[in-house]
């Protein structure tokens, strides 16, 4: 599975508790009321462990990481 | 340690109290104008405040209120961030005898135009005399309040003339018996309540919560709590301030971003007592990486106090495991209940004992409304009740039932509280005031029971989802939702779910849906989440859209909350999502 999928695929089951949502690539997380601030942490805890990738609490705002796309690459610049 | 003599903080019960919060400004500037006031940390570093400075900067506020025809008594309301902007401009108002007023600021999340109707009508409602915002938000402002009759100027930060002299004002004196400010009862659609304190009752709160906590003058209060709510005003901000003990402070986006900094600035400045709501229990324990626990240090702390919103045993039992390799006492962790309407506190556990928690048999509990101690061989199951501890000096508490009549120990009714913290009134809202009121005593709403003379805190009596620390009311998100095009109107119902993991409640709502094909499902979704955090800051986590007739309704035809939600709960629970 391609990152995005995987993402996608954790964002909405865990997340938003609904794996049928159609989530977008751009579509916005934080400012969509997708993701709160809290569940930021265990998307971040998720792409640690998933793909080894580290992303500073600082890192995670709207400017950043607000789209499946947005993370997507960063995770891939720093894979 | 410091023999307790020296040590005692100036606000204290067994000592005459300042008639008012500006003369004990005048106190603090003549003892200890050197002393530091504010350590301001932020992602850019930190600052370091003494007192003298703290209220110079605040007299430059109050000069620049004056200029603009500001008097003693006028609403002033602060929509700034949580900044160094925003201490120094509620001192500035509290110098003139002016009423300050903090309103939630603008986040990223919240729709600006519903932000700024809620600012409009609390301007209107209200009368407020000023804002004080900055120079960015002048414009958008301006251009809401243009129709506001009376309204006097919006005053923009970069205004303020440096220099300013505490001492110009400090011959200023009100009267004991009025507003020092308004705090706002917090809600999900604007402010709604203005809370009324009296400079008297603030005092007295000062005092007797004081007491309660033990407090001296080389405790170290570090908080990260918003200002517009009880718990960060009172104890994370008037209280450090007022009794002259160091407050370490950072913003709640801040700390959100990054939990742990709140663990190293009670390391570096020895911290004591840190106040903070249930959920941050769960945050701090489960959500720090290991790589900012290194060396951490917090065996500096007194108490941790729960406060804001229910209190779990189990996330006071994971954060307690988590700490105690970094040096948390054993008996650190506590309880406080606690509401603006009584400026703050009510009462406060574990200061002089260990931390109760009362197991009690859940049939009694859930079928006769009462409390009975577990045995042993309860074969329905036990529930842990969190004591919220005894009351404060000076403060009364009873439960009583429908009919305002009080209840022996163990039932569990209404509380209802008397204290001499309590407010003056809502603002500009007798009729409420006099509802709330019933011979001197103040009812709560929340529901409850007493036990060896401690407070347990069992619900709520009207439904109200508490998200974080966040009061959140149903009928708000079901009337968001229902609005979106194609929700059969009247036809939602939303409820709090309790998370365990996150150790606070998630927003759920229902709604029933004419189509049911897959992009009209997607359109909903998107929209109801969209519209929900632009409304409320808050996420709602389950967004369950049904088909025609699933929701439950009663007899007389309402939508049945509970009902709803137990069918809600069961099919969740089958398919793997709770």
């Amino acid at each position: 599975m391609d990152i995005r999928q995987e993402l996608k695929t954790f964002i909405t089951k865990e997340i938003m508790r609904n794996p049928k949502y159609p989530l977008k690539d751009v579509e916005p997380l934080i400012s969509g009321g997708l993701i709160d601030s809290f569940s930021l942490v265990e998307v971040q805890l998720f792409i640690e462990k998933k793909f080894g990738v580290w992303i500073d609490d600082m890192e995670m705002t709207v400017a950043t990481c607000n789209t499946v796309d947005d993370i997507a690459k960063l995770i891939e610049a720093r894979q | 340690m410091t023999a307790p003599s020296t040590t005692h903080v100036p606000i204290r019960l067994d000592h005459p109290l300042p008639e008012t919060l500006n003369a004990q400004i005048r106190y603090l500037l003549e003892t200890q104008p050197d002393a530091t006031a504010l350590y301001f940390i932020t992602p850019d570093g930190e600052q370091v405040i003494s007192t003298r400075a703290f209220f110079e900067h605040a007299a430059e506020v109050a000069h620049a209120l004056r200029q603009n025809g500001i008097q003693a008594g006028d609403l002033v309301v602060l929509v700034l961030e949580h900044s160094l902007d925003v201490l120094y401009s509620f001192w500035g108002a509290i110098l003139l005898g002016a009423v300050p007023s903090i309103f939630p600021f603008l986040t990223e999340k919240l729709d600006p135009d519903r932000y700024f109707e809620s600012l409009h009508a609390l301007v209107e409602r209200s009368g407020v005399r000023l804002i004080i915002t900055y120079p960015a938000l002048y414009h958008p402002l301006n251009s809401v309040l243009v129709d506001v009759e009376g309204m006097l100027p919006i005053l923009v930060t970069d205004a303020l003339t440096p220099g300013g002299d505490p001492d110009e004002f400090l011959t200023y004196t009100p009267t004991a018996e009025s507003t020092a400010f308004l705090q706002h009862s917090s809600g999900s659609t604007g402010l709604q309540k203005g809370v009324m304190l009296s400079h008297r009752a603030v005092l007295n709160q000062l005092a007797g919560y004081s007491a309660a906590i033990r407090l001296q003058a080389d405790d170290v209060i570090c908080s990260w709590l918003p200002l517009y709510h009880d718990m960060g005003l009172i104890a994370g901000f008037i209280m450090p301030l007022m009794q002259g003990i160091p407050l370490v402070l950072m913003s709640p986006f801040y700390w959100v971003r990054a939990p742990h900094i709140l663990l190293h600035a009670i390391q570096k400045y020895r911290g004591t007592l840190c106040w903070l709501p249930n959920f941050a229990y769960n945050l701090l324990a489960t959500r720090v990486r290991d790589v900012h626990l290194e060396n951490l240090d917090l065996s500096s702390m007194r108490a941790f106090i729960n406060c804001s919103e229910p209190v779990r045993a189990d996330s006071h039992q994971i954060f307690q495991e988590k700490y105690a390799a970094y040096g948390l006492a054993v008996d650190a962790l506590t309880v406080s209940y606690a509401m603006a309407e009584n400026t703050f506190a009510v009462t406060q556990s574990g200061m002089d004992g260990p931390q109760k928690y009362d197991r009690i048999q859940r049939r009694p509990f859930q079928e006769q409304n009462r409390a009975v101690p577990a045995n042993g061989s309860d074969a329905d199951g036990v529930l842990v009740m969190v004591s919220c501890g005894k009351p404060i000096p000076n403060c009364e508490v009873r439960v009583v039932d429908g009919d305002k009549k009080p209840l022996p120990e163990r039932h569990i009714g209404e509380i209802a509280l008397r204290s001499d913290s309590m407010l003056t009134g809502y603002y500009h809202q007798a009729e409420i005031s006099a509802q709330a009121l019933h011979e001197g005593w103040y009812l709560t709403g929340d529901l409850g029971y007493m036990a060896e003379g401690e407070v347990y805190v069992t619900g709520r009596k009207k439904d109200l989802i508490i998200v974080g620390g966040k009061n959140i009311y149903p009928q708000d998100i079901e009337a968001i939702v229902s609005q979106i095009d194609g929700v059969k109107d009247g036809r939602t119902v939303a409820f709090g779910v309790f998370n365990d993991k996150l150790g606070t409640e998630d927003i759920a709502v229902i709604a029933e849906i004419t189509q049911d094909d897959e992009e009209t499902q997607g359109r909903i979704q998107r929209e109801a989440r969209q519209r929900i955090v632009q409304a409320t800051d808050v996420n709602a986590r389950f967004v369950h859209l049904v088909g025609p007739k699933w929701l439950i309704k009663t007899s007389s035809g309402k939508i049945a909350r509970n009902a709803n939600r137990e069918k809600f709960l069961q099919e969740m629970a089958a398919e793997g999502l709770l």
